[in-house]
């Protein structure tokens, strides 16, 4: 029994060691190694404005699938995403026939991507449901909207203007989506790596029991969550529909999965309490790589979501393999 | 660990009857903990044998042995004298050892004939389970029982009374010789208890070994032939009911030396800072008034299911109390949440370490940092060297043995989870700090140390509340004590009146 105070160090590992030794890393390097396989593959791929073309597959499912990597990191989830998109699409397209105008429109995309947010919070949140079954209900209940008021038809006719959210370039080959999706990944990546929210976050996907037992708000904390996933799925349903300059009730169908894979393959846990944002990123653009990388080839859609589909089991299932081969090998 | 303690009575060894099953000097370490010493213990067909001792005695433990669920390191486990090996749950269910455990293990989706037959159903043509075969059989053993409940009903239809019954029925459905009753009154009412003596005397009469473990003095007096009793993992007496008192029983659950291993502390009660007044819950807990003034230690004391986490955890706004005011420093104050109980200065040291405590997958400046986010961090953003300073401030005083504060909490020993959980509390500044079983389940050194600093944070004027099923502990650190028993007040005990034998009679109700 000694009195001196032994000395605990902050850190053993350096954060730098410990992020050359991440999935972060091991993604990167997966998609430094598509990219030159698609260089390789077709003459076409090294293009400035190929490249910039190839952005549009994923900047608006990758704006969503920020949100939805803070919501799967609670141990929430929100499948309502695509059709949110719709009825946003719709809810601007019927603006457009009584000739609102670009401005009232973003106003009317966001706003119904809030309200659906708060729809789906409200019912995990106050009611206590569980989130996939919620949104799963709201996934049909949106999108069915949409059907209603639309049936077969499409709106068109959006203002010339509005064509620049989904259309328009800041600068050189820099479409104004890639400009927003550079933005928004950097403030997901500061509010969730840098401030006490993110933390609370992690805290609550971690355990939620003993998150609450620490003082935290966790169903604010969880309603604040759908609501940014539904205002960012507003934000995609502004630039989908103009980059389209159309809306019908398929717009985005399917879309959910994908914006989960993407999440999924950006290393956060389906389980919720682990993940980061610069993986999202890395994942959205390996998705956007393999994607047009098919498409130069020529290869059939089909034969896409199956690559896709190979590509995260493989992603996900390799360095589990590797770890127990490891652990394995030490044991011995 | 020395203590002086009675020679064991011989009376059991020089019975007639050969036991059924017997544990010969059977001891099971745990890390840093010894749960059970060269104990003995001797079951005889067509007796009852009262298992008795404090929380923590090492009860649950043999439970587990005599099950197959733990091994034991050393000592012998014989079956009709014979030396046998409970190398799993199947090997004693094999030998005809059954339990019946204090919480229901059963399943709430199945029917009461699954449950009853779950793992050893009649089979019928191709292997598959004969329903009705099953269902027959069951409706036999319910029978047999006096217990008058549909197999065909799923168990989750069923009240906890007639869940008893069940368990009861899936013990006898695997034609058991032994059968251990872990505290199986513990959730009935006065009614329901007497229908289960009825039981215990039907087993009796068909000539089974009966292992009954109770905290209730009346049932043990009223339906054991023997006693075993334990104390901190060791057999401290045995015999015949008929040849001890309750008083002798008692002092042989709790006897010993209480002062010596707790802090000496200067005593330095200042103001009333906490009262609460008729706090009420629909079912765990009525009328409970006291108040807690700065530098005072109460405990609380009561029998497991007593209501007093229930109460805690309603004072600290886990869940909403149906009635009841709070004041601290003499303003009234609402509680909805947490939150707002750490806002006023109230903290709650939770008894479930993993679940409620620690988020054992975050590391322990994180934990630490957690409730006091606010004050670590500037405009909402973190900032990481001011975490690591908080949480070395507290943690430090708490001697915490981890290899960096990096370092997950799961990687960590029970004792040192508790020491980041009570730092992250203390981290906060609180007035009151709630304490639910600060000790259960830790090393003696860190259980030491807990009780230091417990008396330190006293002395420094913060008012402790300590919920204990431990005497020694309650009788060692608080100034005063409340018993509690069936979610009510028993009796609020302090000075001379405190002793291990009032804490037993008024959490027993006796």
């Amino acid at each position: 029994m000694s009195d001196t105070t032994r000395f605990i160090p902050d850190r053993l590992r350096s954060p730098m060691e410990r992020r050359i030794k991440s999935w972060e890393t091991l993604l990167l390097a997966i998609a430094i190694a598509i990219f030159i396989t698609n260089s390789f593959m077709s003459p076409f791929f090294l293009n400035a404005w190929n490249l910039s073309d190839m952005t549009f597959n994923f900047t608006e499912k990758a704006m969503i699938a920020f949100a939805m990597a803070l919501l799967i990191i609670s141990g929430e989830i929100d499948l309502s995403v695509a059709s949110i998109i719709a009825l946003a699409s719709t809810a601007m397209g019927a603006a457009v026939q009584i000739g609102v105008g670009t401005p009232g429109l973003v106003l009317i995309g966001l706003t119904v991507g809030l309200l659906c947010g708060a729809f789906n919070g409200f019912l995990v949140t106050r009611m206590g449901l569980p989130s996939i079954v919620v949104t799963i209900g709201t996934m049909s209940l949106f999108r069915g909207i949409s059907y209603i008021v639309l049936g077969d038809q499409s709106f068109r006719g959006y203002p010339p203007d509005f064509a620049f959210f989904g259309q328009g370039y800041v600068f050189w080959v820099i479409s104004f989506e890639l400009a927003l999706f550079a933005v928004l990944a950097l403030i997901y990546y500061v509010v969730l790596h840098r401030t006490n929210f993110g933390r609370a976050v992690y805290a609550i996907g971690n355990n939620p029991v003993a998150a609450e037992f620490s003082g935290i708000r966790v169903a604010r904390v969880k309603f604040i969550l759908f609501l940014l996933t539904g205002l960012m799925s507003g934000i995609a349903a502004i630039c989908l529909t103009s980059r389209l300059a159309s809306t019908r009730p398929s717009i985005a169908f399917g879309w959910e999965l994908e914006i989960v894979t993407m999440v999924v393959l950006g290393g956060v846990s389906i389980l919720g309490g682990s993940g980061s944002i610069p993986g999202v990123v890395i994942a959205a653009f390996v998705m956007g790589l393999v994607t047009f990388g098919l498409g130069l080839l020529n290869v059939p859609g089909i034969v896409m979501s199956i690559v896709i589909g190979a590509l995260l089991i493989g992603v996900i299932a390799l360095p589990r393999l590797w770890e127990r081969w490891r652990l394995q090998s030490k044991t011995r | 660990m020395l203590m002086k303690s009675e020679a064991p009575s011989d009376s059991l060894r020089t019975e007639a009857a050969s036991p059924v099953l017997s544990l010969k000097d059977v001891t099971k370490t745990f890390p840093g903990v010894t749960a059970l010493s060269e104990v003995s213990l001797a079951l005889f067909a067509g007796k009852v044998t009262a298992l008795v001792g404090e929380n923590g005695a090492g009860k649950s433990t043999v439970v587990k042995i005599l099950t197959g669920i733990y091994q034991p390191d050393s000592g012998l486990i014989e079956v009709d004298g014979n030396p046998a090996r409970f190398s799993t749950a199947q090997d004693a269910t094999t030998a005809g050892v059954t339990a019946i455990h204090q919480e229901t293990v059963l399943f709430d989706e199945l029917s009461v004939a699954e449950n009853i037959y779950l793992g050893h159903a009649p089979r019928g043509r191709f292997g598959l389970i004969d329903t009705r075969a099953m269902v027959d059989q069951a409706r036999k053993i319910l029978a047999g029982i006096g217990a008058q409940i549909d197999p065909n009903v799923k168990l989750k239809d069923l009240g906890i009374a007639n869940k008893h019954l069940v368990a009861i029925a899936r013990a006898l459905s695997v034609d058991a010789r032994v059968v251990i009753m872990d505290e199986p009154t513990a959730a009935l009412s006065q009614k329901e208890i007497e229908e289960l003596y009825a039981l215990v005397e039907e087993l009796k009469a068909q000539g089974k070994a009966i292992l009954f473990i109770s905290h209730k003095f009346d049932e043990i007096f009223r339906i054991a032939d023997n006693y075993t009793v334990f104390r901190d993992g060791a057999l401290v007496g045995s015999g015949c009911i008929s040849d001890v008192t309750e008083a002798a029983l008692v002092k042989l659950m709790v006897g010993r030396d209480v002062s010596q291993i707790f802090p000496d502390r200067t005593r330095n009660v200042g103001d009333e800072i906490l009262v609460v007044e008729g706090y009420e819950h629909p079912t765990e807990f009525a009328d409970i008034s006291f108040s807690l003034r700065q530098g005072e230690i109460l405990g609380f004391y009561g029998l497991i299911g007593a209501g007093r986490s229930e109460f805690m955890q309603a004072l600290f706004g886990i869940t909403r109390p149906s009635a009841g005011r709070v004041r601290i420093d003499g303003e009234p104050v609402v509680i909805r949440a947490p939150a707002d109980a750490v806002a006023k200065g109230i903290v709650y040291v939770p008894e479930d370490r993993g679940k409620q405590g620690a988020i054992t997958a975050l590391p322990i400046f994180q934990n630490v940092t957690l409730p006091s986010l606010r004050r670590t961090s500037k405009n909402g953003f973190l900032r990481l060297a001011e975490e690591f300073r908080l949480a070395r401030e507290y943690t430090s005083r708490l001697d915490l043995r981890a290899a960096s504060l990096d370092a997950d909490v799961g990687n960590l020993s029970g004792g040192n989870q508790q020491k980041v959980v009570i730092a992250k509390w203390l981290a906060t500044r609180p007035k009151i700090i709630i304490l639910d079983e600060p000790t259960k389940g830790i090393d003696i050194g860190s259980k030491a140390a807990v009780h230091e600093f417990m008396a330190e944070l006293a002395e420094q004027g913060l008012a402790v509340i300590m919920v204990s099923s431990e005497i020694p502990e309650v009788l060692g650190m608080s100034d005063r004590v409340i018993v509690m028993r069936e979610g009510r007040v028993a009796a609020q005990l302090r000075g001379d009146d405190l002793s291990p034998e009032t804490l037993v009679r008024h959490a027993a109700g006796i």
